[in-house]
């Protein structure tokens, strides 16, 4: 596609990965890099694992108050931009579009796949149940690790929430637990995407168009509002086909069918 | 290979840029280059991603972090609740002795003598005759049994008593209105708080611990004892308390911790 094509749909196409959605993707990278750098050298003041210390030449901030104030300063971004990467998720569908539903059955029928080496990276633009789950389940995560994290920082201006967790080393560990499941989740996740490059380069780009021009036409809507899912479900539907036909299509589940 | 000519432009000035004008502003340019603050912030992130090569120490980047560790303070003190008390825990859950900590080793403690010990008053009050132990001895007490946490992770369980700071306050007319309360250590400690945590109801000045004189290596015969601040803001040793509208950095905030410590 020429230059001059791309930039005549520029303002109407939908692509993979909407500018905002990369542009969050990347600060996240960032923030997560000093949360977790600046976490570990905090970690090392009073380590809850005895055999556990993090070497210096991996922390950040090489006294106690630079990690501190690493750590002070990047929840900010961490959480004000989550914040918003939360609420673009909701308001533009896409998390119910891109993350629901999971089914048990699409998730044996991925897991099979990935044994017989058969996953399919063609189509960037539908995940697999295993990537619905770890996304999912890495949202979560993010999610406890700040509220963890607000109550070490308030244990007792916000003593009812911290009173959940049973107490202050309760907090830490989990907090410490969320971190792990993150640092795990990060190295399956860059891994993946070095393997399959293109995931790499989408989340730069913007990856793959989304929407058929041709519906664009019949239903301007949807390229003001490109986030509804019913609008959208069909737009990924010529790009599934061009698929071999594997039982565990999504777009051929209803979009509003209940999660189990 | 040929070298493209710049493109002629109306915008492009005919004449070249008068350098003198740069040379007479030479010190206000490099005064905007010292107010590092934004752009250390903008790079914080970049910097950080150099590993093996530690930024922080970096003035620029240093400014930068404290601006938001100040920033933070004022995000602390809006968050404070002021009558929301601590939880508080029962007699049987209390460690003793209690976990020693300071910049130095306990070996290092200073006794102090407490027959001749007084406590200074300083600053915004109105009498400042100083005290005795025997008559801080005498004001009535209340006690304490919260949770202790240091800012490295460590917590424990510390039963603490002592005449609630407020209505010291009261009895020796100190300007509740001012903003700072500063503690002037007998080793060369100082610790400050706001006035809203000096006035919190389970803010003492502890004198006992577990029902018995706080023994030296914890604060003998005096120390401050906040529920709502790390350990480092619970001053020990107390010989003096300032009340201040001025801000001055303490021993650990000068050194890059928070100053406002909430918890």
């Amino acid at each position: 596609m020429s230059t001059a094509a791309v930039q005549s749909i520029a303002h109407n196409e939908q692509r993979l990965h909407p500018l905002p959605l990369r542009i969050m993707h990347w600060i996240n990278a960032v923030a997560i890099f000093i949360m977790i750098g600046s976490g570990w050298k905090i970690y090392n003041d009073d380590v809850i694992l005895g055999w556990l210390h993090f070497p210096d030449a991996i922390v950040i901030g090489k006294w106690a108050q630079y990690g501190l104030q690493w750590h002070f300063f990047g929840m900010w971004i961490f959480v004000l931009n989550g914040i918003a990467y939360l609420t673009y998720g909701v308001a533009t569908g896409r998390f119910r579009q891109k993350l629901f539903p999971i089914t048990i059955s699409e998730l044996l029928a991925t897991v099979n796949d990935a044994l017989h080496f058969r996953l399919g990276h063609d189509d960037l633009t539908v995940y697999n149940a295993v990537q619905k789950i770890l996304y999912l389940g890495v949202i979560l995560v993010g999610i406890l690790i700040v509220i963890t994290g607000l109550c070490l920082w308030k244990p007792v201006q916000f003593s009812e929430l911290a009173a959940l967790f049973y107490n202050f080393q309760t907090i830490r560990v989990i907090h410490f637990l969320c971190m792990t499941a993150i640092v795990g989740f990060i190295i399956v996740h860059v891994s993946l995407a070095l393997l399959v490059p293109q995931t790499l380069v989408a989340m730069v780009t913007g990856g793959p168009v989304v929407n058929d021009p041709a519906a664009f036409a019949a239903e301007p809507m949807a390229v003001r509002r490109p986030a509804p899912t019913h609008e959208a479900a069909p737009a990924v539907q010529p790009a599934a086909a061009a698929e071999p036909p594997a039982a565990e299509s999504p777009p051929s589940a209803p979009a509003d069918e209940p999660t189990p | 290979m040929t070298i493209r000519k710049p493109t002629p432009s109306l915008f492009r000035p005919q004449k070249p840029i008068d350098q003198n004008v740069l040379a007479a502003n030479r010190a206000l340019v490099d005064d905007i280059n010292r107010r590092n603050v934004l752009r250390g912030a903008v790079s914080l992130g970049a910097l950080a991603l150099l590993t093996g090569c530690d930024v922080s120490e970096e003035p620029s980047v240093q400014s930068a972090l404290r601006a938001v560790s100040s920033w933070n303070d004022g995000a602390q003190e809006f968050l404070f609740r002021k009558n929301h008390l601590a939880p508080t825990f029962s007699p049987s859950q209390v460690v003793k002795p209690p976990r020693f900590n300071a910049y130095y080793d306990i070996e290092d403690v200073k006794h102090i003598d407490g027959a001749t010990w007084k406590l200074e008053l300083a600053g915004l009050i109105s009498d400042k005759r100083p005290w005795t132990a025997q008559q801080i001895y005498q004001l009535p007490e209340q006690e304490l049994i919260i949770r202790h946490i240091c800012v490295e992770g460590w917590d424990y369980i510390g039963q603490w008593s002592g005449p609630n700071l407020h209505a010291f306050f009261e009895r020796v007319g100190a300007d509740l209105t001012a903003k700072y309360v500063y503690f002037i250590c007998n080793d060369d400690y100082t610790e400050s708080i706001d006035m809203a945590t000096a006035l919190h109801p389970q803010t003492i000045l502890a004198t006992k611990y577990a029902g018995a004189p706080i023994t030296d290596p914890f604060g003998y015969p005096l120390r401050l004892r906040t529920s709502t601040k790390l350990g480092y803001k619970n001053a020990k040793w107390v010989k003096a308390i300032e009340v201040s509208n001025d801000f001055r950095e303490t021993y650990w905030s000068e050194r890059g911790f928070n100053w406002f410590a909430g918890i």
